[in-house]
């Protein structure tokens, strides 16, 4: 008996809608049977994971904080993968992006100045995580250099450069020599919209930035070329698609949106500029992609749905004890899960017996 | 000890991680598949390497949990890839995720123990020789294996039969297949033997190089891994430079900023990352126009069909 892989006639659409629940669902039983082998009830994990998150409006407006930088990165990551470039660095654009941003807030820090600060910043931040993200883009386009890689190492560096940062000259001289910049003025702040909530406008910013990416690829020749280049590039050179010139746009906005992220991030929930401003927001972005169906709505819905790992992450540590590598572990076998369920779309498994092949003529 | 010799033996140690996982990752990317899961098998090497050499107390237990974790994460990202046909950019990102979340909890309970680092093996008279004595005669076990491996690598991809068929199931899968050669079972074996190297070369972090285990602790050493495989354009040997190279980097940047010479640490500590992308890009743009030197299908999927 053996087990092979099948081409189907066409893709199956009912596989299609049902493949990212079919891979929750054996993410969750996988998660229960890793939860007994940590010597945990299984069924009160999932309870504190899953479901205590959204019966307290607290934990649903800390679901929607989290979700906020998640689904912005991963719309950007979708035109990315779309069109079959590899930006895997949108961590490091987020950095830059909170970096760039945040200059604008230390150095009018205390000086009065106007309510332009709060769109300023955010400008700069889209400018800051796009320019990181050109790096590897341009590398890509001129030197031919493998942009997963490039875009990797960037990672790194601008985690060093923020280090450096509020380490060195932006170091809050009253701040007893903790790492971090200056509380930012009421000005640098992004608005919260509910009183006494970390809910933020940057969760409205979220929304637009889905909307605009729904009718940019469902509507735009843009968003047609995207597709178009990374479903058959031979037939999009045919067409006149410069491919190079993807590579470049597909970065800049992955990147800006990273970039523009990271400082709502920053002049949002966080209030300073320091060291650990992201759990890995721009890796986990990646799995939010690929979960969504690197759909703009999909992509909404599950960066809520990880964004609820992370809560429930926090909260299972709290009252089980169970650590918090935890959620990366289920982050990861969540996107295994969702790759290979995608993987059912186009085919399907056949079980064969030695005997029916040999029967069939067939090797 | 004089400094030099001090800066040489800490360059072979920085280096011979880089070129474990270096070494496997060309062997499996030699075969076609493209398996960016690197950094995560290492650090599941580092978690389970330590852990096996502290609850048996042997340095040679350890690496054996190391070549063993790192080639079960490799299983999944097979069966995944070669199994299932999913794209192996995506599947070897989730197996990063994966390996760095699933390190943290195995490695949660022995961070802050320590054991024994593996010993230098010294060889009577010739270790005595001054100054390249102890660079060359007085590694530990690990090191001389490295070197070994990678001869051994070139050895089977240049000079056997198997090594000539995993070379054309790379080049060109379709054309293996139409000869009757078992594509995906060599891909497989390739994969498994990548995965064990980048455990190996994991668990020699902390069973060697610091006697400790962080979570971690591999710093993208993984991608670096990765990124030496395109620098040696696929060819064992020049792995070897390339390896040593980035431990020079990386140790040159430790001392100048132990010397303090007024740079900012974290402008030398980016040194490692900066010269992997500023290489990648030289490599790059000398090929040019010359066509790539990597293997053909590399990263492409592959299903037989019936």
């Amino acid at each position: 008996m053996q087990l092979v892989l099948e081409r189907r006639a066409e893709r199956s659409t009912k596989i299609a809608i049902l493949s990212p629940l079919i891979a929750i669902v054996l993410t969750l039983v996988t998660m229960a049977i890793l939860f007994a082998i940590l010597g945990k009830n299984p069924i009160a994990a999932l309870n504190v994971y899953f479901v205590e998150p959204l019966t307290d409006s607290y934990s649903l407006m800390e679901i929607a904080v989290k979700a906020t930088p998640l689904v912005m990165i991963a719309i950007g990551l979708s035109f990315c993968y779309l069109a079959n470039v590899w930006n895997i660095g949108a961590e490091g654009q987020f950095i830059m992006g909170a970096v760039c941003g945040s200059w604008l807030a230390v150095v009018t820090n205390g000086t009065g100045a106007g309510p332009w600060v709060l769109p300023a910043m955010l400008v700069m931040g889209a400018l800051g995580g796009a320019l990181w993200a050109m790096i590897p883009a341009l590398c890509k386009v001129k030197f031919g250099a493998n942009e997963i890689l490039t875009s990797l190492m960037l990672v790194y560096v601008a985690d060093l450069i923020m280090d450096y940062l509020v380490r060195g000259p932006w170091r809050d001289p009253k701040g007893m020599n903790f790492p971090t910049t200056a509380t930012f003025d009421p000005v640098a702040n992004v608005p919260v919209l509910i009183e006494g909530s970390r809910l933020h406008a940057g969760a409205i910013v979220a929304l637009i930035v889905v909307m605009l990416a729904t009718v940019m690829l469902g509507r735009t020749i843009k968003g047609f070329e995207i597709r178009v280049v990374g479903a058959a590039p031979k037939a999009a050179r045919f067409a006149g698609f410069s491919s190079d010139r993807l590579v470049l746009f597909t970065f800049a906005v992955s990147g800006a949106l990273a970039g523009l992220a990271g400082i709502i991030e920053v002049a949002g929930p966080v209030g300073v500029l320091q060291p650990g401003i992201s759990p890995g927001y721009g890796f986990t972005a990646i799995i939010v992609a690929f979960l969504g169906r690197l759909n703009p709505v999909g992509i909404l819905i599950a960066g809520l749905f990880l964004a609820l790992t992370f809560i429930g992450g926090e909260g299972a540590q709290i009252s089980m004890k169970i650590p918090l590598d935890l959620t990366k572990v289920f982050q990861g076998i969540l996107l295994f899960y969702v790759l290979a369920c995608d993987s059912l779309i186009l085919y399907r498994i056949r079980l064969i017996s030695p005997f029916r092949k040999a029967a069939d003529g067939t090797a | 000890m004089g400094l030099l010799e001090a800066i040489f033996l800490s360059v072979i140690a920085a280096s011979t991680p880089l070129l474990l996982a270096a070494a496997g990752e060309l062997v499996a990317e030699r075969s076609g598949v493209l398996n960016l899961g690197v950094e995560g098998m290492m650090i599941m090497g580092a978690a389970c390497g330590f852990a096996g050499a502290y609850l048996t107390g042997s340095t040679l237990i350890g690496a054996l949990f190391g070549i063993a974790a790192g080639a079960a994460l490799s299983l999944v990202f097979a069966a995944l890839t070669l199994g299932m046909a999913v794209n192996q950019v995506a599947a070897g990102l989730a197996l990063t995720i994966l390996g760095v979340g699933l390190s943290g909890l195995i490695g949660a309970g022995f961070v802050g123990e320590k054991i024994v680092p593996a010993p230098a093996l010294y060889i009577p008279f010739l270790t005595g020789i001054p100054i390249v004595g102890r660079i060359l005669f007085g590694q530990d076990g690990f090191v001389y294996f490295s070197v070994a491996l990678v001869a051994g690598i070139w050895w089977f991809l240049y000079r056997t039969r198997a090594g000539l068929i995993l070379r054309a199931v790379g080049d060109s899968h379709t054309s293996a297949h139409a000869l009757g050669y078992p594509v995906l079972k060599i891909r497989l074996f390739a994969v498994l033997f990548g995965g064990g190297c980048a455990g190996l070369g994991g668990a020699f972090l902390p069973l060697a190089y610091t006697p400790f285990f962080i979570p971690g602790m591999t710093a993208g050493r993984g991608w670096i891994a990765l990124a030496l495989v395109v620098f040696s354009s696929w060819r064992p040997l020049r792995l070897v430079g390339g390896a040593y190279l980035f431990g020079a980097v990386t140790i040159l940047q430790l001392h100048a900023q132990a010397f303090g010479l007024g740079i900012p640490s974290q402008l030398m500590s980016a040194m490692p990352y900066l010269a992997t992308v500023i290489v990648l890009v030289l490599i790059s743009r000398a090929r040019g126009t010359a066509g790539s030197a990597a293997p053909a299908s590399l990263g492409m999927v592959f299903v037989p069909d019936r």
